[in-house]
């Protein structure tokens, strides 16, 4: 292919820029419907009895706060709302900045929540699959402290949490390893209990498989566009529905590119031929 | 005062966006100072983390709080300080020992939890009766996860030459992988999209307050 009919990539990088801008100025509200993995999940938590009690873990760091920041922030509402008790832990070092930031977020929504009552940040601790199975044995050998010191035998929302047996659900907001996956592992394949999570687009393809017959998974928020769903389920639009008109526009600009460079192809592809014969 | 750190922390990142974003239009100092300030930052901030969230809590502590107790620590404490005999060529050998004891640590504890979770609990998903469904979309959807299956596993079968029968179902399941494969980039086309949203976000959010941030 003659390099003069390629278009300048940086006029691209332009056309996405102007595209993703624009539709966060100027909300267009593109129309966006509930797939099933993310129905699992909300009605996961709507079937939570009240007082019952959830595992949050945050693993993830600010690089992918733009995906999973919505709806964590999104899924702790709904979990508010609902009246459970939220146990955070962190399998990443930022993952507890992320919890701290997402509860500094929802204090003036939720100004009666009280520490060590109705949420706790016990915080992060290295190890991966290896803390997550010794946690299903002895939290407090894994975590004796929360991550503000105070020992967790003095924490109203720890009282009869030895083990993962008397958590509702586990949800892991995961951007990698450990994640999601060693949740699946530990907490549901060896301990059976429910088990969520919400992971980066990037990471959905490999995620996916265990939402199955097996419950696996139970749900899965995928991306920024499962995020926006579960804020249009709970009826609380937030960053990622209007993140969605941008994203919807910007794949539009790329299948137009996609579709000009299979054009282009073809059209070159003939010329030669021509010029062949 | 509070204010002033916050301001500076916007206009740091606007900086820094800006000069990583320069990297679009062509190669230049602005983008290389950021990215060098980023690595520099990343490498001293897990460094400093390493010591005080991980060595200090797990090793340190236990140690001088009760060492009858908590003596079995010395071990890995060992077996990390072998490890780093790899930055000295002449006892370089020393870290093989460690990184055994790791990788064989690892595939012990790995091998239960993935041949349960990602291959029998898997294997189990896929056995299913694929005409019990509430629709037609179901039903179609669960022979489509069968055919897929089999198919796609067909593909890597070497054994064999891809031809007659076998070689059918080897294309349909590259096929099955190429749609997967398509489906995966759309996916990080997503993820990448999310990334310059959540940027254009901050810019014209925290940054120049034309959007609710």
């Amino acid at each position: 292919m003659g390099k003069a009919k390629q278009i300048d990539r940086r006029w691209i990088f332009l056309l996405i820029f102007i595209g993703v801008a624009l539709p966060l100025i100027f909300t267009i509200g593109l129309p966006l419907e509930t797939t099933k993995n993310v129905q699992m999940v909300y009605d996961m938590v709507e079937s939570m009895p009240k007082g019952s009690k959830a595992l949050i873990s945050f693993d993830y760091d600010p690089a992918s706060m733009p995906e999973l920041h919505p709806m964590a922030k999104a899924l702790l509402k709904h979990c508010f709302d609902k009246d459970i008790n939220l146990i955070f832990t962190a399998m990443w070092p930022m993952g507890v900045q992320m919890a701290e930031d997402i509860m500094a977020q929802l204090q003036d929504d939720y100004p009666d929540l009280k520490y060590g009552e109705d949420y706790v940040n016990l915080g992060f601790k290295a190890g991966g699959m290896v803390t997550i199975q010794s946690m299903g044995k002895n939290f407090r050998e894994i975590f004796p402290k929360d991550m503000n010191g105070n020992d967790i035998d003095e924490l109203p929302i720890m009282d009869g949490i030895n083990n993962f047996n008397n958590i509702g659900f586990i949800f892991s907001l995961s951007a990698g390893a450990p994640g999601i996956k060693e949740w699946v592992q530990i907490a549901h394949d060896a301990y059976g209990r429910p088990t969520s999570g919400g992971c980066t687009g990037v990471s959905a393809p490999a995620m996916l498989p265990y939402v199955n017959e097996q419950q696996q998974l139970t749900g899965l928020l995928a991306g920024l566009k499962a995020a926006a769903e579960y804020e249009i389920l709970i009826k609380t639009p937030g960053t990622a529905i209007s993140g969605m008109d941008a994203q919807s526009i910007a794949h539009l600009i790329i299948i137009i590119f996609i579709a000009i460079g299979n054009i282009n192809y073809w059209r070159n592809k003939k010329a030669e031929k021509k010029g062949g014969k | 005062m509070e204010q002033f750190f916050t301001t500076l922390g916007i206009w740091l990142g606007v900086l820094f966006t800006f000069a990583i974003f320069s990297f679009l239009y062509k190669d230049n100092h602005f983008y290389k100072i950021a990215e060098q300030i980023f690595v520099g930052l990343s490498a001293g901030y897990w460094f400093v983390y390493t010591i005080f969230f991980i060595l200090i809590p797990n090793l340190y502590d236990p140690l001088t709080q009760d060492f009858n107790a908590n003596w079995i620590k010395l071990i890995p404490a060992i077996l990390g300080i072998m490890m780093l005999m790899r930055l000295i060529p002449k006892i370089e050998w020393v870290s093989r020992y460690p990184i055994s004891v790791v990788i064989g640590t690892t595939s012990g504890v790995f091998f239960l939890r993935y041949l349960k979770s990602d291959v029998l609990n898997q294997l189990t998903a896929t056995m299913i009766n694929p005409f019990i469904g509430e629709s037609w979309v179901i039903i179609i959807g669960n022979l489509m996860l069968i055919i897929g299956t089999i198919c796609g596993v067909i593909y890597f079968y070497f054994s064999k030459k891809h031809t007659g029968a076998l070689g059918v179902s080897a294309k349909i399941g590259i096929y099955f992988l190429m749609i997967s494969f398509g489906a995966a980039f759309g996916y990080t086309a997503m993820a990448r999209i999310s990334l310059l949203i959540g940027r254009l976000q901050f810019l014209l959010g925290d940054w120049l307050g034309i959007i609710q941030p």
